[in-house]
């Protein structure tokens, strides 16, 4: 059982508050991921649930019982650091031990639960071994097994994959998504990168400068984005925003459409622009477009291999249906 | 990492180091300022709680103070105009490869090793000896007449025994910075067309200035207080007397603890003028 | 990427850095070498480098007349015990330091390290008048307070410095692992700083060793370690060449094989991590 409720908590450095009043509710067994730019205070967040720092106000519960003041370890919560954290003096058994030891659980029960978890994560023929011997995505391994051998009511994970280069990092995205399914345990899980919040999560909280700016799953937030900010954070590449008399034909003061909802033809559009960089994925095309009386450039996807080049101009219309329009205080407008 | 238990524990643990090093320091300094102003002979029964500024000025105006800092001065800016410049092409040297390279850096170390009675005293007897010292040997050799280093040139003798043993010292941290100096900064400098002793000149010599300050103050400091070599040398005469013999002299060889005391507060303004520069820099890597 | 040197240049610069090094370590080299003439030959004009007959002669006359074991045993309690009584002071204060700082933390290290600055001289009646007051003047006991004064500052620094290595988050996961404070500095902390520690002590222990201002004005007979034991050699005395020499090698080569371990500790301890 893994339910957190933060109630009206905040936390200030000194005379700075980082998290103003924020009230938040994660039900057992979901998956929420933290994400937002740097500095947006979701680690100090998940902090402030591990015990790891004081909350300045405000109380927190796990299943109905009182956290607020109780000290880490006894919060029944494992986490798994950014920098993995692992003991460089000890083997992978000793680290993954660790929590037993200190929790006076029996030898016999200990090496079952250590065996468990390494087969479960590949870990086996690593056990004698020192952290400092171990690959990366071996070490992060090795911190999820420390936390798995705790069952604790809740993992909460701080930007766990951001050391790990770009391929291993899909492959252990997959991991842990997997070891949700199998587990089924609450998972906190902080990150600034939107493709991990999309594909991992079961519930999404955008915060910035330590205000949550929406909450939901995924394809809520991408479908509704509340306003301009997760408009502009979720989604890759980035939705455009128009400003100006385009917005204002719309009843808005901002409108947003993204990529793939823009319609591309060599002939005729709503919009007519000449095409600066083009990037070739292959399986999709993206293309930079300066459109004249528009501030930025417009960023469209074309399915497949198209090619238009650089300095064509290139006629574009947008899905009415799926346009976003956000009024002048930039929340959206229904 | 903050939390309100772990807070407390910290300072706990702190307290023990604090409380010694601020008894370390008060007791004794107040009690040599209460001093400074007494008329205290200890050897005479004489114990007079005031007297002003009068030991101040005594000390200050006795010509034996002027020469006292004259030494001083001139002590400590040879041993670092020595120490430093050797140790800046000592370092040069140490880094460029060479066969039994760990071996050279423990033979430059070592002399920073032996305790400072030690190396006077090995100095004065094994090598600077008028007749069986090993310089001595070496002038004969030459068809000189051996030089009586320690009664002719007292200073200068005291100055190269000291130098000996800080030059590694200085070698050592030059050595580090120096090995801290990207390579390929000195590439680029030769594709520009710098020949080497403007590659000296221009990259690698303010590479090293910051190492440099800072060897330069440490050393002082330590300098500063140079004792032992003095004492087992030439006991303060011939003209190398410093600040701090001085005021050892004054205060446990002939017991005039009013004025050797007036003279060690003299000498605590003087190294603290120094430790200032030496802990803004220390600060300053502090926050980096 | 430095370039292969060419093998020229290399025995040019090693000829001359062994020139240099030989030089530099020649005194030393030649007190232990004489360490083994007899007095007659430590006198020979001209003196011979290894052409002698090797005797041991001095060591012994040395221990008999002066005792040299007592003054040994006394330097090894005096740098021994100054060194682990700061290890045992100096350990919490860096753990606090490094790991819960706060907005005063630099301060008061940069004000321990400025007590460091304070010249002997200034507080030196003062410490010799409370010594007698309290009866331990040419006590091993004072010395060891007062070294272990004198010091501190170096040993919290280097500590703080090597604590600060170990990463915090580390002493986080312990916590969530359910370690006490006590389990946290015993299994994680502590094995972690092992090598820091250890160096730490070498360091210290060899500024203790050679420390000559404390030693030489605050002991007499019973207490005087290495540093005393050497100065009452400094009024010459007949021939006692050989002899001095080997005196000097006895005080010195304990801490010359322990210092060629500490060269790096060196540069880290005594510019307070001003230079890296």
């Amino acid at each position: 059982m893994g339910r957190i409720t933060l109630n009206n908590i905040t936390k200030s450095f000194g005379d700075v508050q980082v998290i103003p009043p924020l009230d938040l509710t994660i039900e057992d067994g979901e998956f929420t991921v933290f994400v937002g730019p740097s500095g947006c205070g979701k680690s100090t967040l998940l902090r402030l649930i591990a015990g790891l720092e004081d909350m300045t106000s405000g109380h927190m519960e796990i299943d109905g019982r009182d956290v607020t003041d109780v000290p880490p370890a006894k919060r029944g919560l494992a986490m798994v650091f950014q920098s993995y954290a692992l003991y460089p003096h000890m083997s992978v058994r000793k680290n993954i031990a660790f929590p037993m030891r200190m929790a006076g659980v029996d030898q016999a029960e200990q090496d079952a639960k250590i065996e468990k978890a390494a087969a479960a994560l590949n870990l086996i023929d690593y056990l004698d071994r020192r952290p400092g011997q171990l690959s990366g995505g071996q070490r992060q391994r090795v911190a999820i097994g420390r936390a798995i051998v705790r069952e604790p009511a809740a993992f909460l994970f701080d930007e766990p994959l951001s050391n790990l280069d770009a391929a291993l990092r899909v492959g252990m995205r997959l991991e842990i998504s997997e070891l949700h399914e199998r587990l089924e345990t609450t998972m906190i899980y902080v990150t600034h990168d939107q493709v991990e919040a999309m594909t991992m999560a079961d519930k999404i909280v955008v915060l910035r400068a330590g205000v949550i700016e929406q909450v939901g799953s995924p394809l809520e937030l991408y479908r509704e984005p509340r306003n301009l900010f997760v408009a502009g954070f979720i989604g890759s590449p980035r939705m455009n925003l128009i400003e100006g008399p385009e917005a204002a034909k719309h009843g808005a003061t901002h409108i947003g459409i993204r990529p793939e909802h823009i319609a591309v033809s060599p002939d005729a559009g709503e919009w007519a622009g000449k095409v600066g960089v083009a990037e070739h994925l292959g399986s999709d095309t993206f293309f930079h477009v300066h459109v004249n009386d528009f501030a930025e450039p417009l960023t469209v996807r074309a399915p497949g291999e198209v090619s238009f080049r650089s300095g064509d101009t290139i006629h574009m219309t947008p899905d009415i249906a799926r346009m976003h329009r956000f009024g002048r205080d930039g929340l959206r407008i229904a | 990492m903050a939390t309100k238990a772990s807070q407390s524990a910290a300072r706990l643990m702190m307290a023990p180091a604090v409380v010694l090093l601020l008894g370390w320091m008060l007791v004794p300094l107040i009690t040599t300022l209460y001093f400074s102003f007494a008329d205290f002979r200890p050897l005479r029964g004489v114990f007079e709680p005031w007297i002003g500024f009068d030991n101040y000025e005594r000390f200050v105006s006795s010509s034996s103070f002027w020469d006292a800092v004259t030494t001083t001065l001139v002590m400590v800016g040879a041993i670092l105009a020595i120490t430093v410049t050797l140790g800046v092409l000592l370092a040069l040297l140490l880094d460029k490869p060479m066969f039994g390279q760990g071996v050279v850096r423990i033979l430059v170390i070592a002399p920073f090793f032996v305790m400072p009675t030690v190396s006077a005293l090995v100095w004065k007897n094994m090598m600077m000896d008028p007749v069986n010292g090993v310089l001595s040997h070496v002038w004969r050799f030459f068809g000189a007449t051996p030089h009586d280093w320690l009664v002719e040139t007292p200073l200068l003798s005291i100055i190269l025994i000291v130098s000996w043993q800080w030059l590694p010292f200085a070698t050592l941290i030059l050595l580090t910075a120096v090995q801290s100096l990207d390579g390929e900064q000195l590439e680029a400098a030769e594709m520009d067309g710098a020949p080497p002793l403007k590659r000296f000149w221009f990259i690698i010599l303010p590479h090293l200035a910051r190492a440099i300050t800072i060897v330069t103050l440490i050393q002082t400091i330590f300098l500063l207080s140079i004792f032992a070599e003095i004492f087992v040398t030439t006991q303060g005469s011939f003209g190398t007397r410093t600040l701090t013999y001085l005021v050892y002299q004054r205060v446990l060889e002939s017991q005039n603890v009013g004025l050797g005391s007036a003279g060690g507060i003299i000498a605590v303004i003087l190294a603290n003028i120094v430790a200032i520069f030496l802990m803004r820099i220390v600060g300053k890597n502090l926050d980096a | 990427m430095a370039r292969a040197a060419s093998t020229g240049a290399k025995i040019g610069w090693s000829a001359l850095a062994w020139a240099i090094g030989l030089l530099i370590f020649f005194p030393i080299l030649w007190t232990i070498l004489t360490s083994f003439k007899t007095e007659a030959e430590a006198i020979a004009s001209p003196p011979s480098l290894f052409a002698f007959d090797w005797t041991l002669e001095n060591y012994g006359v040395v221990q008999e007349r002066s005792n040299y074991v007592r003054f040994l045993w006394n330097s090894v309690i005096i740098a021994g015990g100054s060194t682990l009584l700061g290890i045992v002071i100096a350990v919490p204060a860096a753990w606090a330091m490094a790991f819960q700082p706060t907005k005063r933390t630099k301060d008061i290290l940069l004000w321990m390290l400025s007590t460091k600055m304070l010249p002997a001289v200034g507080v030196l009646y003062p410490i010799y008048l409370i010594c007698i007051q309290l009866g331990v003047l040419d006590s091993k006991a004072a010395l060891v307070f007062i070294l272990m004064l004198i010091n501190l500052p170096i040993i919290v620094w280097m500590l703080y410095t090597y604590f600060r290595e170990i990463p915090g988050e580390i002493l986080e996961a312990a916590r969530m692992d359910g370690a006490s404070l006590r389990s946290e500095i015993l299994y994680v902390l502590t094995p972690m700083a092992v090598p820091g520690i250890a160096s730490t002590i070498l360091l210290n222990f060899i500024l203790a060793w050679n420390e000559a201002f404390w030693t030489l004005n605050l002991t007499a007979v019973n207490a005087a370690p290495l540093t005393a034991f050497i100065a009452s050699y400094s009024s010459p005395e007949g021939l006692f060449f050989a002899k001095l020499s080997a005196a000097s090698t006895m005080a010195i080569a304990p801490i010359l094989i322990l210092g060629w371990f500490s060269q790096k500790q060196l540069v880290r301890g005594l510019t307070f991590g001003a230079v890296k």
